[in-house]
């Protein structure tokens, strides 16, 4: 049974009037794994989640959760899953509690047993001393952890958290990690969005890129980097036309930003040593290759909105 | 796009009853309109009216102003509870709140979504009409036991004001936009479903248009029902006309919440 993929997608594709918002994507989650859905805004990130979890109905493709059909079994695959979204649907008109009570009602179950897991959830999540508070009264950040305890109320073993530390403070993104970590151990699966990408190479074992509705990359955060970028990244300002020359003679990988330039490379020192001395008078700095760097380099530096 | 087989369990429940925790707590004002309104309506009518319309025949019957508005103030109020309740406020949760998003994320379908909202809707009627009726009772404008049965009318009649409601709420762009059917739906049929005067002092023409509204069919039913049945069994017309009439707009309103739902 543990050799079945808990998400399954084939070609799945999303098509809304004349804007393909996906557009044939496959991948495989397997159990307890902690997978990352990156792209920029407008990439289809969304879009895939919604099919994922038998919202949308697919234009094409097949979705497999748990080894059941999205489109025919949504309902058993929904009371096995929690869905964190991204805007912020929490219910103005209840109180902390009210809003867990009547979501525990979607999901039938009985009273006691709500209640004891809402007790549970909210101590899990840190608001367990505002369970009475009107949603009203509560910050952005509390708003969004309240929003990450409704989807874990029904002991989820598959989570899709659409950017669950979007607008947190440092404090509450920290907690929202350890409790990632610890549903983690538990064997739960992960499929998260987010749009830093420290986040991503910290907490996913493994990730796809996604850009247009198409996949441009897939594997662990560390293999995409060494693979995209190379282990260093040297950037220097101001960009004269000597140094231009340089970098172009020596057939190095590069990006030219105007003001500044970014060079990616596999050996570090002497060329850094180089380039500073040389061209940019001290001004230029050498750090490791992240994977912003790998993101950045695949879908562009231009602005989607 | 591939349609779903309709899926409605039980679960709808839940839909209601988020509405119903909501109302609970805010229920010392939401139940003010529905008490104040026939009290407003027949201090006006009754001492206002009461020299220019001394008596109003109605199936042999020889009634003052006000006992012949008063089952027709009823019928408008189950008509405006749930019509509001499914235009405005399920507005509200579906556009600004994105409540059913949350909900459909949880093992709830987008029928079971609008199901729940109509009923919660034809809920709104059946408090209103209760809270109306020991109004009424309290003046003695109404015959008991039978105007027990005016309940399970402001069921019915709720479900199919609801579903119209709903079915608005999934078409309409914006919220400003629900005046519409407001004037030219529920206004006339405030005005002309023979609520303020017998149908019978209409020309024809006239009286055969009021027979298409469902209001009028609402107001018949109720004024037999707190008046005794003077009419006898003729009100079973007016039954089916209700039945058939929630019936189409509930299915509507399925595919429509459908439409504007699932994306």
């Amino acid at each position: 049974m543990n050799t079945i993929p808990v998400i399954e997608t084939e070609n799945i594709k999303k098509v809304y009037g004349d804007l393909t918002a996906v557009d044939g994507i496959s991948f495989r989650v397997t159990k307890g794994e902690m997978f990352g859905l990156l792209g920029p805004n407008g990439a289809g990130k969304t879009s895939t989640i919604r099919m994922l979890y038998g919202f949308s109905p697919m234009t094409a493709g097949s979705i497999r959760v748990f080894g059941l059909d999205i489109s025919k079994d949504w309902r058993t695959i929904r009371a096995r899953i929690g869905v964190c979204h991204q805007e912020n649907n929490i219910d103005p008109d209840l109180t902390v509690r009210g809003n867990l009570s009547v979501f525990a009602k979607y999901f039938g179950m009985p009273r006691k047993v709500a209640d004891e897991r809402i007790a549970e959830i909210l101590k899990f999540i840190g608001l367990d001393h505002r369970a009475d508070s009107q949603v009203t009264e509560l910050s952005g950040g509390m708003m969004r952890r309240l929003i990450l305890a409704r989807s874990l109320l029904n002991n989820p073993e598959l989570i899709f958290l659409d950017e669950p530390t979007t607008g947190l403070d440092p404090q509450s993104r920290h907690l929202v990690w350890e409790r990632l970590a610890e549903l983690k151990k538990k064997g739960v699966t992960v499929l998260l969005t987010t749009h830093y990408m420290e986040e991503a190479a910290k907490l996913c074992d493994r990730l796809i890129i996604v850009d247009h509705g198409k996949i441009l990359a897939e594997g662990k955060p560390k293999d995409l980097v060494e693979k995209h970028v190379g282990r260093n990244v040297i950037e220097g300002s101001p960009v004269c036309d000597g140094l231009r020359e340089m970098v172009k003679a020596r057939g190095l990988e590069y990006e030219d930003l105007g003001s500044r330039i970014i060079i990616y490379c596999r050996d570090d020192a002497p060329l850094f040593q180089e380039i500073n001395h040389k061209f940019c008078k001290d001004n230029c700095i050498l750090r490791t290759a992240t994977l912003e760097d790998v993101f950045l380099r695949l879908t562009g530096r231009d602005l989607r909105e | 796009m591939k349609q779903h087989p309709v899926s409605i369990t039980s679960r709808f429940l839940a839909v209601w009853y988020r509405n119903w925790v909501v109302y609970l707590r805010t229920w010392k004002v939401s139940f003010l309109p529905p008490f104040l309104e026939p009290i407003l309506y027949i201090a006006a009518f009754g001492v206002g009216f009461k020299l220019l319309i001394p008596s109003v025949k109605y199936n042999g019957l020889d009634l003052s102003y006000v006992a012949f508005i008063a089952p027709a103030l009823v019928a408008v109020s189950i008509m405006n509870s749930s019509f509001f309740e499914t235009t405005y406020s399920a507005f509200v949760r579906m556009y600004y709140l994105k409540t059913f998003d949350a909900t459909m994320s949880a093992p709830v379908s987008v029928d079971e979504v609008t199901t729940g909202e109509i009923v919660w809707g034809a809920t709104r009627s059946v408090i209103a009409a209760t809270i109306m009726l020991a109004v009424l009772g309290v003046l003695d404008l109404v015959r008991w036991p039978y105007v027990l049965l005016i309940l399970p009318l402001a069921a019915l009649g709720g479900l199919g004001f609801g579903a119209v409601g709903m079915v608005f709420t999934g078409i309409v762009p914006n919220i400003d936009l629900f005046t519409l059917p407001t004037f030219l739906f529920i206004t006339p049929m405030f005005l002309f479903s023979g609520t303020f005067f017998p149908l019978d002092t209409l020309p024809t023409w006239a009286r055969g248009v009021a027979m298409a509204l469902p209001l009028t069919h609402l107001s018949n039913l109720s004024r037999e029902i707190c008046l005794g049945f003077p009419g006898g069994m003729s009100i079973l017309w007016s039954v089916v006309y209700l039945v058939v009439f929630a019936a189409i707009f509930f299915v509507t309103a399925v595919l429509v919440m459908r439409r504007r739902l699932v994306k």
